[in-house]
Formats: structure tokens, sequence, C-alpha cells
């Protein structure tokens, strides 16, 4: 069994992104399964960035703890990481940058010295291209053939030209050929080629295909990290698929936008992260009150304020379902890997559209900027099965008929047909303010109520269409993990290595937080031996939620707050802890 | 031929103060509907929240009131989403140059074809008489004992300075003058402003019609070229005052076209929706294919 963790560290702005993204692409190219996980501070040059990669023939979900591979640009990066390289593995560093003392390694771990500097000038590149030359190395110590690096290259580089392709393949293959002539032990985890075709891809890229394929036509999106990923990937599509992206001069006007847009009946999205959100809110309300379907994605980072703006978090579970004042309807998603966050932003449309009513797809930086590979099959078969689904939205023939038009007519399942401007017949008004069946504001109190309970039904109206949790593992199993969102990915990969210890357990992954899914959680709680909630915040959010809905109790919980997504060996020790409890 | 009463809503009529200065305006709007004989099914109103912003209500047209503030974008997306319709913005001062300014300055710079109609009453109307940006300096009434200490907002000169393709003001007691800004500035192509004077009755004891009647004077009449920029701002700088008039003194407004620019429009320059608007394209069956395999 392979199961390779490699991982490139170095100061920011030496492409360290870039070069992590190309070794998850090797190990995709070469059939394995992959995850990546990026840490990052929030500063453009200087500091500490590293690139995890993960590969293994046997399917991963999660980046793991141990490294094999540590490619050091400098020697910040042994001092951090050097306590995390496995037993029989690798560093890769220049000697001439770079002090690597004898005792700072034990005596299995392989030192592959590379002048990556002195290559970098021998071939004419830029000192700046290190990291191809290190990529090279890398590859050499756990594969033999540079063909695969070759042809990633010449794809990534295609539209940069042949000078470009041309540089990066020599500074690679340079450092792919210093190796294999030098390393003189051979490194002990060799990688063989399988035949799957996965492709790869991050929630970012996901949430934005999703968009995309659900039939998206506006956007207004106000840079933020951890959803920068979704407005490119958008952008350099925007021509292809007739999509409208602007850059707003804030998160308010963004919203805004994409409610006048939405209201005007173009397919809209927003995204940002929390203190985006924050702005966002009381227009949330406003979207909800005139009935306009809205999606809204929100990605997670560890606050309040600014906090630590390139980590993770599952902080803002309460403030996504509560925030904005009043009671009013809305549909909270939280997808757990890049599969579902594609599923779930098409799915999200529909929703929004249908129910006339904003949509919220809850996720994180973790789950965004984490590439992970997936069955090439999975994605275009949910892509080729999806149809637009646009509910009560009223075609002109039927509008031009109409004489006493009422845009919030009250309804028996409380969604009421939607005209838009320019359709002769259906004038109305969409108004903030409470109001009539024509929109008219209104103080009425019968009205109000009417108003209230209408909206409300909506949300009735969904419930039968929404699926239940998905409940993963043997149903005997004497622990039941309930956990939602991206943390779906550590605990699947601690219920395999578990699995391998002939430890079973069960998992429920709640993907509605709201509407809640009140009895599939309160009866998979009442026939659990032991739960156990994990999630990602310090207060424990979601296990409230799961109090108050069902009124259960859990027997554990698992938290963390430190910016750091689980790895699943926390889980997998807690899980032996509660087990002897 | 859209006529005056295909405007009129049956179910309800306007709730202003008896004299408020918003009666004008509604007239005149309605009035240019009319005038430039647009279907009314084509025409979106967007407003905010103030006692201005509630004349969407009144007008049987599609209408969108927001939020306090933040008409400027909803207009904006409406117009992006479907560039057919003739979209206006209706807000108060609190609501356009308070609360949602930031939206105001780049709606003017990206020259969007939106019409925004500003009821200029210098007082926050809906809420009982606080000041607002631009109330005059020196005034004090019963929501504001102190004398206020701020230069007011120069709506004029900050929407020049902002980009805005076509700057006007209007007076609620001028009826025919404000039907015709409000026409030329749904015909021009771009970004266009209409800073109303709306004499608050209620709460505004100061700028009243007849104080209005006594100050204010017709750019036009006095040989001002609206194709000059600089003479814009020289004439835009005439009022509001940065410092309290001595007794014996008194200030003049100009009212009319201050300003008039050719330039492309936001959504003439966005490729995306060149050939037909948004809404009229099909978002159906978009293979995704290529995007997939690229990431194989
Ligand atoms: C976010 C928000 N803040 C405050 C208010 C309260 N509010 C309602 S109208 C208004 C000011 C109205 O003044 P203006 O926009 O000049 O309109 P007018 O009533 O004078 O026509 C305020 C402050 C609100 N509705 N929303
Ligand atoms: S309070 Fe002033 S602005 Fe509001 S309706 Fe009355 S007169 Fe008009
Ligand atoms: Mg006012």
């Amino acid at each position: 069994m392979t199961d390779l963790q490699w991982l490139i560290g170095g100061e920011a702005g030496y492409g360290i992104v870039t070069t992590g993204v190309m070794m998850s692409k090797i190990f995709t190219r070469l059939g394995l399964s992959v995850f990546d996980y990026v840490e990052y501070p929030s500063l453009i040059r200087g500091g500490h960035n590293a690139y995890y990669v993960r590969g293994s023939d046997n399917p991963i979900f999660s980046q793991r703890k141990g490294i094999d591979i540590l490619v050091a640009l400098n020697k910040d990066t042994i001092n951090k990481h050097k306590d995390e390289v496995s037993e029989n593995g690798a560093i890769i560093y220049d000697p001439s940058v770079t002090k690597v003392e004898p005792q700072e390694f034990s005596p299995s771990i392989l030192r592959v010295e590379v002048p990556l500097l002195e290559i970098t000038k021998k071939v004419g590149a830029d000192h700046l291209m290190i990291n191809t030359v290190a990529i090279g190395a890398s590859l050499a110590l756990f594969y033999s053939d540079f063909g695969v690096l070759q042809k990633i290259l010449t794809d990534v580089f295609g539209k940069k030209g042949e000078k470009v392709i041309q540089e990066n393949l020599n500074a690679s293959k340079a450092g792919f050929d210093y190796v294999k002539t030098h390393s003189a032990p051979p490194f002990k985890k060799q990688v063989n080629a399988l035949k799957q075709q996965n492709l790869l891809i991050s929630a970012a890229e996901a949430v934005a295909l999703g968009a995309i394929r659900a039939g998206l036509q506006f956007a207004a999106i106000y840079p933020m990290t951890p959803i920068n990923g979704v407005m490119t990937t958008i952008v350099q599509n925007a021509s292809t698929y007739g999509i409208v992206v602007k850059e707003p001069e804030d998160e308010i006007a963004g919203i805004n936008m994409a409610i006048g847009a939405s209201f005007a009946g173009a397919r809209s999205l927003v995204a940002t992260s929390g203190g985006g959100f924050s702005l966002m809110v009381e227009s949330l309300g406003l979207a909800a009150q005139t009935e306009v379907p809205l999606v809204v994605v929100e990605g997670m980072r560890p606050g309040p304020a600014t906090g630590m703006p390139t980590w993770t978090e599952q902080g803002d579970v309460r403030f996504v379902l509560h925030a904005a004042q009043g009671d009013f309807p809305r549909i909270v998603i939280a997808p757990g890997d890049a599969e579902e966050a594609f599923g779930f932003t098409m799915t999200a449309f529909n929703l929004a559209e249908t129910y006339q009513l904003p949509v919220i797809l809850l996720v994180d930086k973790y789950l965004m900027e984490s590439h992970a590979t997936v069955p090439f099959e999975n994605l275009s078969s949910r892509a080729d099965s999806f149809r637009i689904e646009r509910g009560k939205l009223l075609r002109d023939e039927d509008v031009a008929v109409q004489t006493d038009y009422k845009r919030y007519a009250l309804v028996e399942d409380g969604i009421s047909p939607r005209s838009i401007p320019g359709q002769k017949g259906g004038i109305g008004l969409a108004g903030s303010d409470e109001h009539d069946e024509h929109g008219l504001y209104s103080e009425d109190a019968h009205m109000r109520v009417s108003m209230m309970d209408k909206r409300f039904k909506k949300l009735d109206s969904a419930i039968p269409h929404i699926p239940p949790p998905d409940l993963y593992g043997d149903e005997k199993a004497p622990v039941t993990i309930v956990s939602f969102g991206s943390t779906k990915m550590p605990i699947f990969e601690a219920m395999s290595s578990l699995a391998r210890e002939g430890i079973a357990i069960r998992f429920l992954k709640v993907s509605y937080l709201n509407p809640f899914p009140t009895e599939a959680v309160a009866s998979t709680m009442k026939d659990s031996q032991k739960t156990l909630v994990i999630e990602n915040n310090k207060t424990g959010q979601f296990e409230g939620l799961i109090r108050e809905y069902t009124g259960f109790s859990v027997s554990d919980h698992l938290r963390k707050y430190d910016g750091r997504p689980f790895y699943p060996e926390e889980i997998v020790d807690h899980v032996k802890t509660l087990l002897k409890k | 031929m859209t006529e005056l009463k295909d405007l009129e809503i049956t179910y309800d009529k306007p709730n202003w103060c008896p004299g408020c200065g918003d009666f004008g305006v509604w007239i005149s709007l309605k009035n240019a509907i009319v005038s430039l004989n647009l279907n009314p099914w084509e025409v979106v109103l967007v407003s905010g929240i103030g006692c201005s912003s509630k004349l969407p209500y009144w007008v049987k047209t599609y209408g969108f009131n927001g939020l306090h503030g933040r008409p400027m974008p909803v207009a904006e997306g409406i117009k992006l989403a479907n560039q057919g319709l003739t979209v206006i913005v209706i807000g108060g001062d609190g609501d356009q140059y308070g609360e949602g300014a930031n939206h105001l300055i780049h709606a003017a710079r990206r020259n969007i074809d939106l019409t925004v109609m500003v009821h200029n009453n210098q007082i926050y109307g809906l809420t009982t008489g606080q000041f607002s940006p631009t109330t005059d300096i020196g005034e004090k009434n019963k929501a504001n004992p102190n004398p206020i200490i701020e230069v007011p907002l120069n709506p004029i000169a900050l929407a020049l300075s902002a980009g805005a393709t076509f700057v006007a003001r209007g007076f609620a007691g001028d009826n025919k003058q404000e039907t015709q800004l409000i026409t030329e500035g749904v015909k021009h192509k771009g970004f266009a402003i209409i800073d109303t004077m709306q004499p608050c009755v209620t709460f505004n004891h100061k700028n009243t019609f007849s104080w209005f009647y006594e100050r204010v004077y017709k750019l036009e009449e006095e040989g001002h070229d609206p194709l000059n920029r600089i003479k814009a701002f020289e004439r835009a700088e005439e009022w509001p005052l940065r410092k309290v008039l001595e007794q014996n003194q008194k200030e003049r407004i100009p009212t009319g076209i201050f300003y008039k620019e050719d330039r492309s429009t936001w959504e003439d320059a966005t490729l995306q929706i060149q050939k037909a608007p948004l809404v009229k394209q099909s978002m159906e069956n978009r293979d995704i294919t290529p995007l997939l395999r690229e990431l194989m």
C-alpha cells in the first residue's frame, strides 16, 4: 500500500501554492487518491507557507499526521516541521541555503541535498524557480518516469506559450536528473501508477462549477478569503457561459445587486466570509421579506473581527442560522467535501427559486482551499442529471392574462406565483415593509400574521423534498459520531483507519442545518450507544442545535478552535478513549 | 400611449403630510413617464426607506422598496439583469447622501444607466426631524437643540467628482421644470442624478417653499453651458454654503442641468449582455465537461 505525504515549506511569495497544486496533480495523474491542505499567513511576502499533499492507492479523505517527503526551501521549514517527518522519510533541501545538523533527523531519514539555486542558474531560470526544480527532485524520489510531469507542465503552462513551458521543463528535469544520479540509497516509498480517471478539485472550484451548471447568471463578489477561488473560477468562465460578474464597492452593495438581479429574473449568487456576511445581514432579511431567490456562500474562518483570516473554523453556525432581525425562513446547507459542494450548490439554486427564499451554503477555509480527487464520472453524471427548476416563475403569456395580479398571493403552499419586471400584467411591488398580497405596506394585525405564516409555509413545503442526513458505518457500532460540514473529511479518514484496526463506528453527517432534520437525528441518537459530536468551534454550536431540536444530550464532544482542521489521528484517539470509558 | 390614469393605484393613495414637497415630485415623475410614453410594466421604481421612499407604492409600475440607503445597488442589479427596463432610484437625502453615499459614488463612476431622484428636504422626515447630511450649517430644531456644526454635503459637487454624466437640481415647487429634468434624466444614457429640493413642511421650518422661491434661479436663464465641466463645478459651489450668512445676506440657489456628458455606460461595456439582456439568455443545458476535463 502506498500512502505518501509530501510537504513543501518556504517563505510566502515563492510559489508554494502553485507547487503544491502541481504535486497534487502529479499524484492525480498517477491515478492515486489525493488530498491536499495548505497553511499560510495573511500576508503576501515573508512568513511561512506550508503545502501538504497526500497521495495513496487506497481512497483517502483528508490530510494526516507525518511527512514522508519534506521539501524545505529554508531553515525555518526544517525548524517547524522536523518532528513531523516519519521514519524512512526523506528531506530535500539546498545545502547552500539550509544547514541541517546530523542530530536533527533520525538516521532512517534520507537526506537529499539538491543544489536548487545552482541548478536554476545553470538552466538559466529565475531564482524563484527553485520550487520547480524541487518538484522534479521530489518526483525522482518516488517515481521512475519524468513523463508525467512533462505532460502536466505542458498542459498547465500551455496558454503561456512555448518559452514558459520550456523553462519549467528544463528546471524540473534538471532537478529530476540530479536526484536520479546523486541519491545513493533508494527511497523506500515508491509509487505505482494506477488507472484511475480522477479529477482534482477544491470546494471553491466545485461551488463555482456547480453554480455555472445550475444556470448562474449574475454574481457580485467582494474579495475575501476563503471564497476568492469561487470568484476566480466564475470570472474565468463568465464569457463562455454568459455570466455577469461584478466586484461591488462592498458586501452590502454585492448582496443588494444580487437581490436586484434576481428580482429581475437572473439566477444570482454572492459569496463571502463571516466579516462580509456581517455586512450583508440586513439585506439577507430583505431577500427573505421580498421573497427574492438568492444563494449566499459563507466561507467560515476564525473570528471574531479579522480573527485568523487564512485559517479555518466552523464558528458561524449560529450566526448564519439567526442572522438578521425578525423571523424568516432560510435554508442552510453545509457540504462535507468538494463533491458535495458541487451537488449542493446546484441544489441550492433550485431551492432558492422554488421556495423564493435565501439559501446559504455554509463552507469553510479548510474545505474551500483543499483539493481532493473525485472520479470524473461522479461529477459529470451529477452535472448531466441536474435539471433547472424555477418553481412558480410565471411565463410572459401567463402574466399577460392576469387582471388583478398579486405578487404575494396567500396560497396554500405559501409559494406565490412570481412575475418579473417587463412582464405586462405582472406589475407589483416588492416591499421590505410588511405588506399585503399586492405588496402594499400593511400594518394590519391579521395581514401580518397571514404573511408571516405564508413565508414559513414555504419551508414546510420544502421539508418533504429535503433528503435526510447521511448515515455511514455499522449500525451496531458502540460509538456514533455526529457532525456536519468539512469535518466529514477527517472523520471519514478516521473511520477507515479505525476499521483497519477492527473498530467499527457509525457517522451521522448532517447537511441541512435548516430546516433541521429533527426526526432523523433524534432516531439515530435514540438507537446509538455512545454519541460523539465533533465540530471546529469553541462553544459547541452544532451540539447545541442537536439538543435544541431533539432534546437529546450527547455523550461526548471533540472541539477544536486553534485555526487548524481536525486530524484523523485526533479523532481516532478520542474515539478509543471514549470506548474505554 | 401611456396616460396618467394608467399609472394610478386604485387601492391606496399617498399619505405624505398635506403640503409636503413629495407630492410635487410624485406628480412630476408620473408626468415624465407619460411624456416619455414608457410602458408602465417596463419601468421599475426602486427606493430605500424614508417618507420619500414610499413613492413607488403610489405609481403603478414595477417597484422595489428596499432598505434604508440601499436602493442603488438593487437598481444596478436590475439594470444589469435586464437593461431594457427603465430603472429609477428614489431616495431621501438621508438615504442617498448618508446611509447610501458610498453606493451613490460608485454607481456614478460606473455610469450605469439609472436615473436617481433624491428628495432633498435637508432633514430626516420619517424619523421625525433629525438633521441630515444636507441640513444647513447653524440650523437647530426640536430634535437638534444645538446648532449644527458640520458643513453640509454638496450633492452636485459630489456627483460631478464621482463621475456622474447627468447632474441636475430640481425644486418641488416647480413641477414643470422637475418634469423636464426627470424626462431629460431618463432620456440620458448614463448615470443621471436629480437633487430635488423638497420642502418638509412638518420638520424643516427654515428651507420652506417660500424660502426657496426667494432664492432659486434657473441655470439655463443665465447662459450656463452644461457641457462645461469646470463651470459646472463653479455653479455647484454656489450652494449649499459652508458658513452661516449674515442677517442681510441671501444665497442664490442654482437649479436646472449643471452637467451633461456622453460616456459609455456600464451595461454597454459589459460584454456578456451586448447581444441580449441576461434574463433573455438561456441558462439551460450548459455543458461543463470541458471545465471538468481541465481538472484532470
Ligand atoms: C439601517 C437603518 N437605519 C436607520 C433607519 C431609520 N430611518 C428610517 S428613514 C430614516 C431617514 C429618512 O431620511 P431621508 O432618507 O432623508 O428620507 P425622508 O424621510 O426625509 O424623505 C432613518 C434614519 C432604518 N430604517 N434603517
Ligand atoms: S414629514 Fe416632512 S417629508 Fe415626511 S411627509 Fe411630512 S412633510 Fe413630507
Ligand atoms: Mg430627508
